[in-house]
């Protein structure tokens, strides 16, 4: 500890004086392309993470996730608009971009130690992954959905009634936010024991806190494995 | 030769012109699915177009399990989630306003009364089936009982 207080000292003094060979225009003007160079690949690399050429260059993203998103309206539809990884996933703002990149150096931990490198690990943390994505939506208010759909853009009576009913109760007012109901439009759902759809039961319907649940979900679940199992 | 065994060549005849004749009748007729011939590459017809009006349309029999009135594109149904017991299942009637599972649903084969829906009825597509426009290939001449017994 001593010893790297007294480099780091070392260090500040020789920052800290003038120099004696170089130039104030070199130092100026060689600090100034020097970081446009530096900004300038920073952000270059940046985007190159961003984009889905990227994501799928790891076989857990290739062979799970975006297997599954090439069966949905985001992959394919009528009017040819695609949505890639990065679009839903990253947000398209600066300083967020990078608040989620930096939270991202745990997914580089998960690769090298090889977290989902099974499809059988994989299934087992798609549960965590997922509540992981929802509560980031949840925070940001579905901030990625809404690059592309806007309220506001919205024409309800181009919906179904049952549809622009459920916006009208729920988004417009800002009671629920997208990805309280619209979870699992891009890949598949993990078990969704005990996940309550967007709209929720009525409060005496609802099951007793975790530690005492003893709600028909998991039991149900059990039988139906079972009844499977036997056929 | 006996008369027993001209009898019997006689019926053999008579078979054997029958089924000639239920041969070519039955390649005269017109073929339901695929092309013809069979191995054919023919263009795929038009998707047929799902019908979303989500109005609940009567049941032509008491026991027909009713139809999906609405789109069910993307819908995930597995063992991990049930989209449709999300709006359908007693709980989440009363938020979502859809029509709720019968009483039916939550017996098991032995007739038992359980708290959710049974195993044997979780598929709901199984027996629930969303409409298309498509054209039927045949005619369809079923007539409602009640048009029946009012005759």
């Amino acid at each position: 500890m001593k010893r790297l207080w007294s480099l780091i000292r070392e260090y500040w003094e020789v920052i800290r004086r003038p120099s004696a060979y170089f130039s104030l225009g070199f130092l100026t003007l060689g600090g100034f392309i020097f970081g446009v160079i530096f900004w300038g690949g920073f952000n270059t690399a940046l985007e190159v993470t961003n984009t889905e050429k990227f994501c799928i260059s790891c076989h857990e993203m290739r062979e799970n996730v975006y297997q599954e998103l090439t069966r949905t309206v985001h992959f394919t539809n009528r009017s040819g608009v695609r949505a890639t990884c990065p679009d839903c996933h990253v947000p398209h703002e600066w300083t967020h971009k990078i608040a989620r990149k930096m939270q991202a150096s745990k997914e580089v931990w998960g690769k090298i130690f090889g977290t989902i490198n099974t499809r059988q690990k994989f299934l087992d943390h798609r549960l965590e992954l997922a509540k992981h994505e929802w509560a980031r939506l949840k925070a940001n208010d579905s901030l990625e959905c809404r690059n592309c759909h806007s309220t506001i853009a919205m024409d309800f009576t181009r919906q179904s009634r049952r549809a622009a009913e459920i916006h009208e109760r729920y988004l417009v007012s800002g009671e629920r936010t997208c990805i309280d109901c619209h979870k699992g439009i891009a890949h598949e759902l993990p078990d969704m024991t005990g996940i309550e759809p967007g709209w929720q039961a009525p409060t005496d319907l609802r099951a007793a806190p975790k530690d005492q649940q003893t709600s028909a979900d998991p039991l149900m679940r059990h039988t139906l494995s079972r009844f499977l199992a036997n056929r | 030769m006996t008369a027993i065994a001209r009898a019997g060549i006689g019926g053999l005849t008579a078979g054997t012109v029958v089924l000639f004749a239920a041969l070519a009748f039955s390649q005269e007729a017109p073929r339901l699915t695929g092309p013809d011939p069979a191995m054919e590459n023919v263009p795929a017809p038009p998707l047929a177009r799902p019908i979303t009006d989500d109005r609940r349309k009567a049941r032509n029999y008491p026991e027909q399990p009713p139809v999906i009135p609405h789109s069910i594109e993307g819908y995930q149904l597995t063992l991990n989630t049930n989209r449709c017991l999300e709006c359908h299942r007693r709980e989440f009637v009363e938020a979502s306003g859809a029509p709720m599972i019968s009483v039916t649903h939550f017996m098991d084969r032995d007739f038992q009364v359980l708290a959710d829906v049974a195993p044997r009825r979780y598929f709901c597509l199984q027996c629930h089936v969303p409409q298309t426009d498509a054209r039927p290939l045949v005619e369809n001449e079923f007539t409602d009982m009640s048009a029946t017994t009012a005759e």
